[in-house]
């Protein structure tokens, strides 16, 4: 019987165990990344700008030249890299609360100018790294351990809507928000962030993908259950969709 | 070679485009304002990027996005923009990278005022930021210097692989004085290609970071950096003005070291045995000229435009050989040579 090869692992992802919780979706979101780098022929002159959180290893498993920003300057950071170095192909990976709230006047000011970056966004409605606090992301009534009692809306605010708020703005040429939380979803998150390098490579202007997470350690939920919450609790108040496809709308 | 007649902060500007800086991030501050609008027009037209940033905070981590590329860049600021740029300065002393950072300071704590001051002494070669770093300080006290020293703070920043700071004040900044300039030289890609990013192309990929989790590793980069630091001590430069038979020496940086050399002159003339050492790089400090100097029996003086602050360098590099008194111009208001006549008298006659 002949051998059949039916799944071939990314080149760039490196083939090591990862420090991610069981059930956690950044090795999914990691794993798609580099796909759709070698889909496109961009890992060889890729630059990937690294935050901090859970995320900031991602130079540890996507292997390719990275750069490690501050908390929530990476936008501004990418901004250095790509001025600086047009030719080179530059992603940036954030979770929610670097990027959605110490590095709000970043992403916000980076899209303005059309920057020609991807950011790829990991929005989990928690801090992880530092052991689940409440994010700018964490849902109305959503427990952490900063808000032991449930987010409430009169103190906390309500939880940022980042794809629609970059949506809005002129220098952004897609915007996406995604989830990984079932095949179905996987596949059109790779069509997302294939349809956002596509925006940097045509030197359009900014991409942005929000990818749904779970977390199920400060969560305090089993994977499955985890996972369940993306599709019972995340999505109806984060809906999935394209919500700008400026390459779509140019033809 | 051609003569021009600029302000300081010009001067610094067309010293980086010179030096072949090709990206230039900064953000609206009194009083360095002409540094960002010079650079507007003058960078892209030499080919390079201009950024208005959205903050001090973006511009510092723009610039380190730039170096990590291996590009000569630079950004410039004033005091309260400074100490935001301090986070971006120690993640780049962190990772190794080259960056030139312009500070024509203010007067401070807080907003301060817009007139001269030498408050950040500390903050610039102390570190400013959080970590056990530092980073190379050079402080012009013409305009000349003032451009010079700029070309000199990208070689460095590139071969010492760090931050390296402009550190001068309103007075620098905003005079006119003629300016000879250099040939313009492109940057060297040579320089960086063991170390910048670029993609992988046909090599490894290469991570720049500061965090260092595993056991040990911290600690042997700490260890790096101090070595670097110590090889640094190499660019100490100095100025000294009628040293040789002074018995009282007079240390002053920048602006007030120049105002200071007009006060000797005129000592001088009436016959006291004074003279100058201006620091110009800050860090590293130039400990072995004060010690040279104090084994040939001087007394020794910092007069600053602050509270006190260069005087506790100098007095731990003269580690008790010589005396060293101070005196310290209240922010607010410009020096003039006569404000330092007094002082330097008093000081003069204390050891006779």
């Amino acid at each position: 019987m002949q051998e059949v090869l039916a799944y071939k692992s990314p080149e760039i992802l490196a083939d090591t165990p990862t420090h991610f919780c069981p059930g956690c979706h950044h090795g999914i979101v990691h794993k798609l990344l580099a796909a759709c780098l070698e889909e496109k022929e961009l890992a060889e002159k890729s630059i990937c700008v690294a935050a901090i959180g859970c995320g900031a290893f991602i130079y540890n498993y996507v292997l390719v030249d990275s750069l490690e920003a501050p908390h929530g300057r990476a936008p501004a950071v990418a901004t250095g890299v790509k001025r600086s170095s047009p030719d080179s192909f530059v992603f940036v990976y954030q979770g929610d609360g670097d990027l959605a709230s110490i590095g709000l006047a970043e992403i916000m000011h980076a899209a303005n100018r059309g920057e020609r970056i991807t950011v790829v966004y990991v929005n989990n409605t928690v801090y992880g790294m530092t052991g689940g606090q409440m994010a700018p992301t964490t849902m109305v009534g959503q427990k952490t351990t900063t808000t032991p009692g449930g987010r409430q809306p009169e103190l906390d605010g309500f939880p940022l809507q980042m794809a629609e708020i970059m949506s809005r703005l002129r220098g952004v040429h897609f915007a996406a928000r995604v989830a990984v939380n079932n095949i179905k979803n996987l596949k059109k998150a790779k069509k997302a962030l294939l349809r956002a390098f596509e925006v940097q490579k045509l030197g359009m202007g900014f991409g942005f993908v929000e990818f749904l997470a779970s977390c199920p350690t400060n969560w305090r939920m089993t994977p499955v259950e985890a996972n369940e919450r993306v599709a019972g609790e995340m999505i109806p108040y984060f809906p999935l969709g394209v919500l700008k496809d400026a390459v779509a709308e140019e033809g | 070679m051609s003569k021009i007649f600029v302000k300081g902060n010009e001067a610094i500007a067309r010293g980086a485009l010179d030096a072949g800086c090709s990206c230039y991030f900064g953000y609206p501050i009194t009083p360095q304002n002409d540094i960002p609008e010079f650079m507007s027009t003058a960078l892209p037209k030499a080919g390079g990027q201009f950024v208005q940033a959205e903050s001090e905070i973006a511009a510092a981590n723009m610039l380190l996005g730039a170096g990590a590329c291996g590009i000569r860049a630079m950004t410039s600021s004033s005091s309260p923009g400074i100490s935001l740029k301090q986070e971006a300065i120690s993640y780049m002393a962190g990772s190794d990278l080259p960056g030139v950072i312009v500070n024509i300071s203010r007067g401070g704590p807080g907003l301060g005022d817009i007139g001269p001051s030498q408050g950040d002494y500390f903050q610039a070669v102390k570190g400013g930021g959080h970590g056990d770093y530092r980073q190379l300080v050079l402080a012009p006290g013409t305009v000349q210097e003032a451009y010079d020293l700029t070309m000199l703070a990208f070689d460095l920043a590139f071969a010492y692989r760090n931050p390296v700071m402009i550190l001068g004040d309103a007075i620098i900044g905003q005079m006119m004085e003629p300016v000879r300039l250099h040939r313009r030289k492109a940057q060297d890609s040579a320089e960086s290609e063991s170390w910048r990013l670029e993609g992988f192309g046909k090599r490894m990929p290469r991570v720049i970071k500061s965090l260092r989790l595993a056991e040990g590793t911290l600690g042997k980069h700490n260890e790096h950096l101090q070595q670097k630091y110590t090889a640094a001590r190499r660019e100490c430069r100095h100025e000294e003005f009628m040293t040789e038979d002074a018995e009282l020496i007079v240390v002053a940086f920048g602006s007030i070291g120049r105002i200071a050399k007009s006060t000797i002159r005129r000592l001088r003339q009436q016959g006291h045995r004074v003279g100058l050492l201006r620091p110009i790089t800050l860090f590293p400090f130039p400990s072995r000229a004060l010690q040279d100097l104090a084994e040939n029996g001087k007394r020794f003086m910092t007069i600053e435009h602050n509270m006190g602050q260069m005087v506790e360098d100098a007095r731990l590099a003269l580690c008790g050989l010589a005396p060293c008194g101070f005196y310290g111009h209240l922010p607010g208001n410009l020096p003039t040579p006569d404000d330092f006549e007094g002082p330097i008298l008093k000081e003069f006659n204390s050891g006779t």
